[in-house]
């Protein structure tokens, strides 16, 4: 039966080849192949007569749709080759038109003469099976060895766990009077849904040492496609005395592009602190990135001994311009303006210091 | 043109020929050969009733330089397996690794405990042990066999099978070559992955810039303001590129220059195999049309074709008919144009043939978005900075990206040719433009989970298409204006009547969702890694599978143990597959026969893709069984 279909297909093939090769005609559209399907009735019904049935097992359970193959095949050698032409026409010119929904119908409608077969058949609504609960391949392998296996399975199949240590702002501050640095970084830990996120940020003077110190511990949870919700502790080593805070907040990317994060912060004195964080990254070109970025700290009270006052105590406006060597790997200039504002700049003058900073700034955005 | 006569042994000298001119030309670093005089080497082949295969660490020479890989029997890709419908096969596969490891027969019907997917068919191979495979060859066709453990896959654990039919082939040829194509990189595959985690578009050399809007390329402004807002990148086309990747013909270099060799007049089969495990590619030989006969080793009515798309996964065979002595170059460009994969056919050994250059990155639609309205406007050209890798270089200069039809002096025109200049004016006709697409974005939600039921809410999907299309009318990503005659699914018939024409007995979607932003890719909002729950059907039950992709990518999605009918309007003749490519914002119908009980894996072929989650069992029971 095999050997009879084969030799079918291979007499179809015979015939239709010479039509499509484009030797005689250029006819190389999908619809120009189609008038072999003419030849096509005729070898078909030989191996249908002699074996109606698929190759593969029957089903024990008959499909609710009305199928009869005999019908359908009886339906075909008489329609067939008429109905046939035209649809190859339709075919060649419909692929063009964009439609694809149209396209379909038309195409049942055509290949099928009134008594659809095969995937053009409307499907049932027999009703689901349920899930089998126990794993086929127990029945063959020691199931201790499969539950092993499938325990590594599911691990590689979106269970990993993987780290990285990302410095955003990594860089020498010249301005008037003493040079100083800044940092800004961040690390996880974990899946795509929960991680431990620490973070780090600071700042100090040449010769002088760390000016401001903060470390977080932060669990980090997905909320949304674009969104973590964290949580947990900040210590500031400096600037003194150290505090310790509660910390919950969120990081994540916002439509056109901007990547923010936000924190409210409450120290083991009562006190509550806040802060929003911004940056876009404009490509220039693929590697030169301008990088606009600002920062806003804010207090909900003074807090004398920090020198951090009520309201908008901080301001950070930043715009660098770093060129990624790879993705990896960015030096970048630019220029920072820091401005202490309200009561937190009366505390700077009090103590002598400027309450606004400018600072050329050259360093590097790296992760690894 | 006769396709009666067949010449067996005309193939069998060809394959046996080159042997000996073999790989002189790989001891030489790419840069020390001024002209690359290609490569003349033929798959090392294995074939018999018992088969040892050895999985072992080896190090592979790529255009010059080498890398770490896996191989088998010592070959980088591993052994073509060559077989004959109807033996039965033994294959000993000894796992030299310090890892588990596992081969699974891509395409083959076997029985589940054979299929080679550890955790769902077996234990896996331990390391420094082995397991026998052993079934009836049960098909014909060009197939191929992978690991599927971890990453071995993108090491080069990837080989190529062709299985001659019982009887006689009803394709006839006088030679044939395999082709198989696949993606090398000097990173580690972890690497790779974790990078996309950390920072979603990491290989994309090819993003909008200013500099891009500043010179009238890519999308307009407005068009860049509404795409981000909604947080989507349309220079998104594929996620590891020609950055990392070099792509690779039979485990040679686009500068090694692998050559296959015909004579002129002969009836050249190839067996083209996409075995990346990230890269689509779109396939052409410029001034030679490409006749399809076989799709995933189904023989399909011929059509003849100027190009066609491969997704990861999927094979074709076709045949070639170069009648002139000169040589043909094969191009495989990955789908995002960062590269290129290349071959040469010729007569003789050292000959070569104009390199076209890489063709323009496209860009993401609405359409791929799942909201088809028609309205995308035409290319402007790519971003100025956008970068493609080493393989651009080969380009030869003067060379067009795509040959108008030549030496076909038969007087009516390329249909394709006709086809095409009506076609982009029905297709982005004028009337919509920016303006009406901007609206109806606004109205319509990316994220309305009441257009996806099933999809379990959650931060690894990003968006659910609105209103999702059947694409198998069209050419993939980037090829509906290239002025030449693309194959689509809906060219596709099969030769013989399908095994199995009963209607559906039901139906059901599937939802292929994910997050770029996260590189996070999962099956109705779900990771393999969450469900424990498989996808159950009952044997021999006939069922329809919607496929809706509702993320912006497109997915080679596979099923174990089955073939599958694609949906396409072709009755009792629709072609039968192992892995189609839903394109983005597409739906792909096809309808199976759950004829082999067992647990199957079911999943995306795109590597990281499936390392990610998106992958399933499928369970298919006895009636009654075990429920």
């Amino acid at each position: 039966m095999r050997l009879a279909m084969l030799l079918s297909a291979s007499a179809v093939f015979a015939l239709a080849t010479p039509a499509a090769a484009q030797e005689h005609s250029m006819h190389d559209m999908p619809g120009m192949v189609m008038p072999t399907a003419k030849p096509k009735p005729k070898p078909k019904p030989k191996p249908k007569a002699t074996t109606p049935a698929p190759r593969r097992p029957q089903p024990a359970a008959k499909p609710a749709a009305p199928a009869p193959t005999g019908h359908e095949g009886h339906d075909m050698s008489g329609m067939a080759s008429p109905a046939q032409s035209a649809p190859a026409k339709d075919q060649d010119t419909m692929p063009g038109m964009d439609m694809p929904a149209d396209h379909r119908g038309h195409d049942m409608a055509a290949m099928s003469s009134g008594e659809p077969v095969g995937t053009d058949l409307p499907a049932g609504s027999a009703p689901a099976p349920t899930p089998p609960m126990d794993h086929y391949a127990d029945r063959q392998f020691p199931p201790a060895d499969m539950a092993h296996a499938r325990d590594m399975m599911m691990r590689e199949s979106g269970g990993q766990t993987m780290a990285t240590v990302m410095f955003n702002l990594a860089e020498y501050q010249a301005r008037k009077g003493r040079d100083g640095y800044r940092w800004d970084g961040e690390a996880w830990l974990g899946g795509d849904i929960n991680r431990l996120t620490i973070k780090s940020e600071g700042e100090g003077v040449l010769r002088k040492g760390v000016e401001a110190a903060e470390v977080q511990a932060l669990y980090s949870r997905a909320i949304g496609p674009y969104f973590n919700l964290q949580a947990g502790v900040r210590h500031d080593f400096k600037p003194g005395p150290s505090r310790t805070y509660a910390v919950i907040g969120f990081e994540g990317l916002a439509p056109y592009w901007f990547e923010v994060e936000g924190a409210a912060f409450l120290s083991d004195k009562g006190d509550v602190l806040g802060r929003l964080e911004g940056y876009y990254d404009q490509r220039l070109t693929q590697r030169l990135v301008l990088q606009p970025r600002v920062e806003l700290n804010l207090a909900a009270q003074d807090v004398p001994e920090n020198r951090i006052g009520a309201g908008l105590s901080s301001a950070e406006l930043g715009l660098r311009l770093r060129y990624e060597i790879t993705r990896q790997f960015a030096p970048y200039v630019g220029i920072s303006y820091e401005a202490k504002t309200g009561q937190s700049a009366r505390y700077a003058r009090t103590d002598g210091d400027d309450s606004t900073t400018t600072s050329f700034v050259a360093g590097v955005r790296v992760w690894f | 043109m006769d396709f009666s006569t067949v010449d067996r042994r005309a193939l069998l000298r060809g394959l046996g020929l080159a042997g000996g001119t073999a790989a002189l030309a790989a001891w030489m670093p790419a840069w020390a050969q001024p002209v690359s005089q290609g490569l003349i080497a033929p798959l090392p082949t294995v074939s018999g009733d018992d088969i040892t295969l050895r999985i072992a660490r080896q190090m592979m020479t790529i255009d010059g330089h080498r890398s770490p890989a896996i191989g088998i029997n010592g070959t980088v890709p591993a052994p073509l397996i060559r077989l004959r419908e109807g033996q039965k096969i033994r294959l000993n596969v000894i796992n030299d690794l310090d890892e588990d490891s596992s081969v699974h027969w891509h395409g083959l019907l076997v029985p589940p405990e054979h299929d080679g997917v550890p955790g769902i068919s077996f234990p896996g191979i331990k390391p420094r042990s082995s397991y026998l495979y052993e079934f009836p060859v049960r098909q014909s066709g060009t197939y191929w066999y992978h690991s599927h453990s971890g990453f071995q896959e993108q090491l080069g654990l990837y080989g190529p099978i062709v299985i001659d039919p019982a009887s006689t082939d009803p394709v006839q040829f006088d030679r044939e070559h395999v082709i198989v194509l696949s993606d090398h990189s000097q990173l580690s595959p972890e690497a790779i992955f974790r990078r996309m985690k950390v920072n979603p578009g990491h290989f994309n050399f090819q993003r909008q810039t200013l500099s891009g809007l500043l010179s009238g390329r890519d999308q307009k402004l407005k068009d860049r303001i509404d795409w981000g807002k909604m947080r989507m990148d349309p220079a998104d086309i594929s996620d590891v590129t020609g950055a990392a990747y070099t792509y690779l013909v039979n485990g040679h270099g686009p500068a090694d220059n692998w050559t296959a060799l015909f004579t002129p007049g002969e009836r050249v089969r190839l067996r083209v195999i996409n075995a990346s495990s990230m890269t689509t590619f779109n396939v052409r030989i410029p001034g030679l049309k490409l006749m399809i006969v076989q799709a995933d080793g189904q023989n399909v009515m011929p059509v003849a074709v100027d190009e066609f798309q491969i997704g990861v996964a999927e094979t074709y065979d076709l045949i070639v008919t170069p009648t002139e002595d000169k040589a043909f170059t094969l191009v495989g460009e990955a789908v995002d144009r960062s590269g290129m994969a290349r071959a040469t056919l010729a007569p003789r050994a050292g000959m070569i043939a104009p390199v076209p250059p890489l063709r323009q990155r496209p860009l993401a639609t609405m359409k791929d978005m799942g909201m088809d309205m028609g309205g995308d406007m035409p290319p402007r050209g790519v971003d100025p900075s956008a970068e493609q890798n080493v393989s651009r270089t080969l380009a030869t200069p003067g060379t067009p990206a795509v040959v108008p039809m030549a030496g076909m002096d038969h007087g009516p025109m390329n249909h394709g040719a006709m086809d095409h200049s009506a076609m982009p004016g029905m297709d982005h006709g004028e009337m919509s433009g920016g303006a009406m697409a901007g609206h109806d974005m606004g109205s319509m939600s990316m994220r309305d989970f009441g257009n996806a039921p099933q999809v379990k809410r959650g931060p690894g999907v990003q968006t659910i298409s609105p209103m999702p299309v059947d694409r198998t009318g069209e050419p993939g990503q980037g090829l509906a204006d290239v002025g030449h005659k693309v194959l689509v699914y809906r060219d596709l018939m099969a030769l013989t009547r399908n095994p199995d024409v009963r209607a559906p007995s039901r139906s059901i979607d599937i939802h292929l969702t994910g997050n770029m932003e996260r590189f996070m890719w999962s099956l109705d909002g779900e990771k393999m890694s969450d469900v424990h729950e498989p996808i159950p059907f009952i044997e021999g039950e006939r069922v329809r599978v919607n496929l809706i992709n509702d993320s912006m990518m497109a997915h080679p999605i596979h099923i174990h143990g089955h073939f599958f009918e694609l949906v396409t309007g072709h009755g009792d003749h629709r072609p039968r597959k192992h892995t189609v490519i839903v394109q983005p914002g597409g739906i792909v119908t096809w309808d199976f026969t759950a004829d082999a009980v067992g647990d199957w894996a079911f999943h995306c072929h795109l590597l990281y893709h499936m390392a990610a989650g998106m992958m399933r069992v499928v369970s298919v029971r006895p009636k009654g069984d075990a429920a």
